[in-house]
């Protein structure tokens, strides 16, 4: 893994590792996920730091079975954005089977370690 | 608005080229072009090209230049990167050019060569159109993208993989007779929906194969064609860019494409057409449900109708809208860079009554080509018509 971390993203997962997850919301109630500086879907520039809800829903999800390098030893595995009320992440959905998620399905996020790389990995857990 | 002329057109065969240079591909492409208007490089004022990967499967930064120089000339060039839709921006900046009057000749294109680093390498390269910090971070492949928007657009709409089958079968069958294309083999519904999954619910036969190859148009002023004889058959007419958040994660509804659909009105507008004039389409189907979206985005259908229309005839040769008449990214391939200079030379050629297609549509006057890059946050739509 390298050293070298990419600033108010790492600074998210950081957040999420420790429980303490948030997200950003701008003037008009967009959500967003860090870095941003400016809402894009309205140009608002007042963001303001809000607590991730403890539980999330499925919105879409896949089973990927062929995956980039750096999920190799990881395939196949099921992938998925899920909704914390006005923001929306991407995350892997752990020890699941295609079979086993759904869309509205409630979830939990944290980062976990992948099984290629060790990289950190925002993870939905069924909840 | 003055129209753009089509004075050129070349491109090679699609398909796996490992061993051949992008640099070799695009200048086949180019000259091929070049010769099909009667110009020479030294009439070039400006070249547009399109490239996704170069800088990772060829370690080649700046291709600009390279590109130029593929063609005789050292004129002024740029690379145009937007992921899949990089030469159909390329093609968009070249009308503005020639729109603008800055340059009378212009070749635009593009060119992409993914099979020498092998499908992991070309998997991992082509990864990079979505977002690496909230996608690709989070075990998202190219075809998981789409597979997300696949499974909301069956929840929100309905429909089945075997929906999306029926349009890789007819998109194959389209490429039968196409030489230029990657795969001139006909498929079955049964075949996609037993073809190993890649990315659920998309299977190996709902997806576009890895290509190599290039493409390339002479643009110009109809002022300059007028001057120098040259022929005149197809315009550009009307041009449009639309844009959307980089990752599916921000967007609200992840079953449309309202870059798309920007796109579309944008072009509609420019050339004061719309969707029921539009006789044939050649739409980005990296993967089949792409085709769908495509269709609903281009207001050739309403929402939630695009994804029988394959099924039920409708967008088949014999159909009442034909799409993908070259096979469309599905069969005839999809070397990223070159695809939507690819798609211009197919609409075009279809109205000319060149392509081996073409007789499906005979009395056609107007087209469209439609480019999407990443999960369609980035489109480009271009109407082409016959003008002589």
């Amino acid at each position: 893994m390298s050293d070298v971390r990419d600033g108010a993203f790492d600074e998210f997962l950081d957040a999420l590792e420790e429980g303490d997850g948030y997200y950003l919301e701008c003037s008009n109630g967009h959500g967003l996920l860090p870095p941003r500086r400016v809402c894009p879907h309205c140009g608002d520039r007042e963001l303001t730091r809000r607590p991730l809800p403890a539980t999330g829903e499925i919105v879409t999800h896949t089973s990927v079975a062929v995956p980039t390098p750096q999920f190799d030893d990881d395939a196949p595995y099921v992938t998925a954005i899920a909704s914390f009320g006005p923001v929306r992440i991407t995350g892997i959905v752990a020890d699941a089977d295609r079979t086993d998620v759904e869309i509205g399905q409630p979830v939990a996020v944290d980062v976990e370690a992948n099984a290629t790389t060790g990289e950190r990995t925002i993870t939905f857990r069924l909840q | 608005m003055s129209n753009t002329i089509i004075a050129g057109t070349g491109m090679t065969p699609f398909g796996p080229h490992q061993d051949r240079t992008g640099r070799d591909m695009f200048a086949a492409a180019g000259r091929a072009a070049l010769d099909d208007a009667g110009l020479e490089p030294e009439d070039v004022d400006e070249v547009f090209y399109g490239n996704f990967v170069g800088t990772i499967t060829e370690n080649q930064g700046h291709q600009g230049p390279i590109a130029a120089e593929a063609l005789g000339t050292t004129a002024p060039s740029r690379r145009v990167e937007s992921a899949c839709a990089s030469s159909g921006a390329a093609i968009r900046d070249a009308v503005r050019a020639v729109r603008s009057g800055d340059s009378d000749v212009v070749v635009a294109g593009g060119m992409e060569r993914m099979s020498n680093v092998g499908t992991a390498g070309a998997t991992d390269a082509l990864a990079r159109a979505a977002d690496d910090l909230h996608e690709i971070r989070a075990g998202i492949t190219f075809p998981a993208a789409y597979a997300l928007m696949a499974q909301a657009y069956f929840d929100r709409f309905g429909g089945s993989h075997e929906d999306l089958a029926h349009i890789a079968v007819k998109n194959h069958e389209n490429a039968l007779v196409n030489d230029h294309a990657h795969f001139q083999q006909a498929i079955s519904v049964d075949d996609v929906i037993e073809a190993p999954e890649v990315a659920a619910p998309l299977g190996l036969y709902d997806a576009c194969p890895i290509s190599d190859g290039g493409a390339a148009l002479v643009l110009t002023s109809a002022e300059y064609a007028a001057e120098h004889d040259l022929e005149t058959t197809v315009a550009i007419t009307g041009s449009g860019h639309g844009g959307d958040t980089m990752a599916l994660q921000d967007r609200r509804e992840l079953a449309k494409t309202p870059a798309t659909r920007d796109a579309a009105e944008e072009a509609y507008d420019d050339a004061d057409v719309g969707p029921s004039d539009v006789d044939l389409v050649e739409v980005h189907d990296c993967f089949t449900i792409a085709e769908v979206l495509a269709l609903e985005g281009l207001g050739l259908y309403s929402y939630g109708e695009g994804i029988g229309a394959a099924r039920r005839g409708e967008t088949c040769r014999d159909g009442r809208l034909p799409v993908n008449l070259s096979g469309g990214l599905k069969a005839k391939g999809h070397p990223v860079g070159a695809t939507g200079a690819a798609q211009l030379i197919a609409v075009a050629s279809l109205l000319e009554g060149s392509h081996p297609r073409a007789d499906a549509v005979e009395d056609a006057t107007l087209g469209v080509a439609h480019n999407a890059g990443g999960t369609v946050a980035s489109a480009t739509v271009h109407v082409l018509e016959v003008v002589a």
